[in-house]
Parts: C-alpha cells; structure tokens; sequence
C-alpha cells in the first residue's frame, strides 16, 4: 500500500476493574490511521472512543494488544516519551503559566533552546490568531481563545500524530462551526495526522477523511463519511449516522422481498432467509401509480421542515417508512393524511445489512 | 410566606443572642489588650496609659529566651511538618483509592482526636527513656513533638487544595514531554504552592500556642512563652503578661488572616 500507516491498533483491549466487575471498555478492536488523513472516532458516550485515545497517548496501558506508531511497538512507553499530543476536552491549560508559557511548554521540556522555544510560540500564536494574547493568564481567555491556546500547546511540539478528545463540546453551536472550520485549515496547513474523538455523526462527516464508527468497546466500520452514510455495514450505524428506515424483508433471487409483497432489487445478494433493508429518508420517493416497482403506502403524517417535508407512511403489512421530499416553492408537497400513495426507491440506495 | 427556607436569622431572640455570643468570646480579649496599656500592678483595674509592660516585657531576659525558643521550636516544627503534610496528602491523593485509605487518614490525623494530655504524658515517658540511654537533653525532642502533633494541621489545607486541582493538567504535562519529576516541579508544585504555605502558618500557630505537650515534654530551662506565661500565673500576676499575650494575639492574627486570604477559593 502507498500510503504510510502513522498509528496502528492491534487486538487493543482494555478492560477497568477486574474479577467479575470488570468492564471491557475496549474489546478486541484493530485499527490503522494514516499518515496525514484526519481521522474521526465517532460513537456515543462509552463506546470506548476515548479510551482509544488514551491508550494511544499512553495515559492507558492495555489490558492486551499492542500500540503501533510508524511501525514501532510504543505499548508501554510512557506519555512524555511519545511523539503525540493531546487537545483534551477540559483543556487542561496550566493556569499559573501565561498563554506563550503554555504554548512553549513542550519545547522547553524536551530542552529547546529558549531561542527555538520563543520563535515557535510566536508562530503558534499567529497560526491560532492569538498574537495579541501572548502575556495574558487562562483565566482571562473566554472558552473559544483557550481552546485556541490548547490547540496551539499541542501543535507547537510538531508531533507525529495530534490527538482530539471531543476539543469542541464546550463551545457553544457558533462558534463550534468556526472551530470545525479552524481545525480544517490547521490539519491541512500542518499536514499532522488528526485522530478526533466525537458523538457528533455532523461533525464527523464534515471534517474527516475517514470516520471509525464505536459502540460497545468495538470497531463496527471504518471508511469515509460517504462510505459509512451510504453504505452502513450494520444497524447500529446505519441508525447512529443520519435517520433511516428500516424494513424487515426476506432474501429472494435478485433482491429481497419487503412484508408487504413488495420486490426490491438488490444486487450481489446471495443466499435465503430473513434480513433487514435500510434506506435512507431522501432516496424515498413518489411514484405513480402502476409504475414499475412502485410500492402502495398510505399517508399518515406530514411534518414541515422548511427546505423539506416528512412524509410518514405506512405499507400495507404496517411497516412504516419516512420519506423525505422536497418542498416545493410554495411549501406544500401535494399530500394528505389518509391518502393512498405509490413510492419508489431510488435504485442502488436500498442496502441489506447484516444483522 | 409559610413555604419560605429555614432561616436562622428569623428565628425570635436571634440578634440578642448572638451579641452576646460575640460578647462573650471578643470582650475578654479586648479587656486583656487594654489592661496591656494600664499604668498600675493590677490586671483587672486600669490605672492610665503606659507602654511600660510591653518595654518591661522586652527586656526581661526570661521573655526574651523564651520568646527565642519558641520561635526556633515553631519554625523547625512547621517546616518539617509541612514537609511530612506534602508527601502525606501527594500519597493519599494522588492514585486510585486503595484498601485501608480511612485507615491512613485516621492515622495522619490522630493528633486532633487522641487527647492531648494522652500523647503528652506517653511522649515524657517515651522521651525519658531515651534521655537516659543517650543523655542528649536538647530541643530536639520538643521540635519532634510539636512536628508530630502539627501534621494534620498542615496535612488538611494541603489535601483540600490537591483535591481541588485539575487532575488533567497532570497528565497534560506528561503528554508534553515533562518526566514525572518536571511535572511536580513546574505543574504540581507551582499550584500547590500557597495550600503548602497556608499550612505550614497554621503549624506554626498551633506549635507557637502549644502549652500542654510543651509542659510535658520540655526539660528544666526549656520553657517556651506560653509555658514561662502559665509559670507566672503562679507567682504575682502584673500587665506584663497581658503585654506578652497581646503580642501573640497579635502576630495570630496576622499569620491566620493570611491563612484565610491565601485558601481562598477565587485566588
């Protein structure tokens, strides 16, 4: 393969307590970031996103497994001997060191001249636009500057792989899309192998180059926001990223067959028995009636977005269906609850998941 | 109106029973600091201004040892106290809880729970003993007990302000390349500063004030102030000892004032 591999996750597992208490935060999981590519952790709370993260910055030890950097075993290496730094979700800036204090904290502990050290506070200021706070103390920068201040400390060392512990969730929603955009530029601007840890499907989509989704201490997919949007390998992210329907169907030649009757053609599907075909909301559509595939539903609900409209149906064996439509310019889509409709599913965006 | 908190303050008799509380533990201190300026012998009938005791008080070679040892006894004590109190509330803070954790709290501060004249009396036998096999007579064994029995009082603000710090900006510091070392020297320490300084003025307030242990433990000739002060109680009691007590009060107040300023929580 090409591209290089930065950090690596073998067989990592990690478990707190012991005897039969313990908690397996972390469960058999493998992974490989690459060098340069901003990669995302996303999961819900205690799905062992952040406990990756730890063992990668050795805060954590693993129970077993091993922790690769560039192709070198650093499981048990110590934190201050790993070329990886930390943007922690508190941001944990020394409140008794001024802002330049804090950004040249590293350097000076890895014993660079205080010459190296000042020049390379003053080009971390101006890359987080912070210059004109060089000698202010953190409690007088607002949470946006000391995340700022944070980003700065962790970058000024140049480290191999820089790792993000959910840095933007204590900002408020403006300034969080700011920091999105801020974090963009700085990634490619220092060409540092991001790992992002996040619950935010949103904020993993619109950053990453490729997003490893968690749950339960385990790695379900890895791939681009593209890949696991529209090609979900299980239930759980295709519920996780974004709203889908589900339906329950059972495999036939050529495709499957939904409850109500119903064929939809699914290619490459091999084998018989029951499985579940998910389809995201916008590739639902309106049919007319008597048009090949179309399948009769009845209108139950209709809730207005604004760019678009719900459309909450039911088919004729009671599995329900959401589909979202378009609004047309004068806002409405033309449906009434009650009414018998015919849909159709966009060819090639029905899937078939696993479980 | 009948939903509304307790509220002490309503409560009838409230005002007047608190000036008298307030009466009752400043008035015999205010009437001790004014008798320090009476130009009479009486303690308890003020006859004019002087500042005669205070300028006798000063001179009298007694005071002024006793004064020296005191203050020798109170600086060494709280020094090594707060020395043990750092290490102390470092380990019993800084790692997972562990078996036996009540135990050693118990354990640090036992000096507030055993009663004094207990740990007196087994600390004259204990000396004794060693006094005999090794005929050292020094101050060392009165610096050893007031160390001893300050340890909680420099353990506890030392322990509250760890407790209140960021674990996080620890291993911050780790995650930039400090060694453990450096992390204590430049994040820990730093930050724990005036938690240490405020205990060790508590220790040395506690060990200037000490009288029962002091009494016990002290050889002959070794009185501090105020064991030579409870001395005169028995002979002819003059102002000069409410000058000596004003003094203290005095410098009290300041090292705790400044206790208070320096644990405040939005320093």
């Amino acid at each position: 393969m090409a591209q290089t591999i930065a950090v690596e996750a073998r067989n990592a597992v990690k478990e707190f307590g012991s005897g039969a208490s313990a908690v397996r935060a972390l469960d058999d999981v493998s992974i490989s970031i690459r060098e340069g590519e901003f990669f995302t952790l996303l999961g819900p709370s205690g799905c062992g996103k952040t406990t990756l993260l730890r063992l990668i910055a050795g805060f954590e030890m693993p129970s077993a497994g091993k922790i690769l950097l560039n192709g070198q075993d650093i499981t048990y290496l110590p934190p201050n001997r790993r070329p990886v730094n930390t943007v922690f979700q508190s941001y944990a800036l020394f409140p008794h060191l001024t802002v330049a204090q804090n950004i040249g904290f590293g350097l000076e502990m890895q014993g660079r001249p205080a010459s190296e050290v000042k020049a390379t506070a003053a080009r971390m200021l101006a890359l987080v636009k912070m210059e004109a706070f060089a000698n202010r103390k953190i409690g007088q920068l607002s949470g946006g500057q000391q995340q700022r201040v944070a980003l700065a400390r962790a970058l000024a060392p140049a480290p191999k792989v820089l790792l993000l512990d959910e840095p933007l969730s204590a900002l408020d929603l403006k300034l969080r899309k700011e920091m999105q955009i801020e974090l963009k530029r700085l990634q490619l601007e220092t060409g540092i192998t991001f790992v992002f840890v996040t619950h935010d499907q949103e904020e993993a989509l619109t950053m990453s180059d490729r997003v490893g989704v968690m749950s339960a201490g385990k790695l379900h997919q890895v791939g681009s926001p593209k890949d696991i949007y529209t090609r979900p390998v299980n239930r759980f992210v295709a519920s996780f990223i974004g709203e889908t329907n589900f339906l329950p169907a059972s495999k036939v030649p050529g495709g499957v067959q939904l409850g109500c009757g119903a064929v939809v053609e699914v290619a490459g599907l091999t084998g018989t028995g029951t499985t579940t075909l998910t389809v995201r909301p916008e590739q639902v559509r309106l049919a007319t009636q008597g048009e090949a595939g179309a399948i009769p539903a009845t209108v139950r609900n209709l809730v207005y977005f604004g760019t678009d409209t719900h459309c909450y149906l039911s088919l004729s064996d009671g599995a329900e269906v959401i589909a979202r439509l378009q609004s047309p310019s004068n806002g409405d889509v033309g449906l009434e609850t009650g009414q018998t409709v015919a849909l159709r599913l966009v060819q090639g965006a029905a899937q078939v998941l696993a479980d | 109106m009948a939903d509304r908190n307790f509220n002490a303050t309503r409560l009838p008799g409230f005002t007047p029973i608190a000036l008298i509380v307030f009466a009752l533990l400043y008035l015999p201190i205010v009437l001790l600091v004014a008798y320090s300026f009476s130009g009479g012998y009486s303690v308890s009938l003020f006859e004019g201004l002087t500042l005669e005791w205070y300028r006798k008080a000063w001179e009298n070679e007694a005071v002024q040892s006793a004064t020296l040892r005191s203050l020798t006894i109170a600086l060494s004590a709280s020094v090594i106290a707060t020395f043990c109190a750092t290490l102390a509330a470092l380990g019993t803070t800084r790692r997972k809880a562990f078996r036996g954790q009540t135990f050693i709290y118990v354990m640090i501060n036992q000096p507030l729970m055993v009663p004094e004249i207990v740990t007196a009396v087994a600390l004259l036998i204990f000396f004794a003993s060693i006094k005999v096999a090794t005929g050292y007579q020094g101050l060392g064994y009165l610096i050893a007990a007031h160390s001893a029995f300050c340890i909680p009082f420099a353990y506890l603000p030392i322990r509250a302000r760890l407790e209140g710090m960021d674990l996080s900006l620890e291993t911050a510091a780790a995650d930039l390349y400090a060694t453990p070392w450096q992390t204590f020297r430049r994040v820990t320490l730093p930050l724990l500063g005036p938690g240490i300084i405020a205990g060790a003025m508590l220790a040395f307030v506690i060990s200037l004030d000490d009288v029962v242990i002091t009494e016990f433990v002290k050889s002959g000739g070794q009185d501090t102030l105020p064991t030579y002060m409870m001395g005169q109680l028995r002979r002819v009691m003059t102002p000069e000892v409410n000058a000596i007590s004003s003094v203290l009060l005095a410098l009290t107040v300041l090292l705790l004032t400044a206790f208070f300023l320096l644990t405040r929580k939005n320093d």
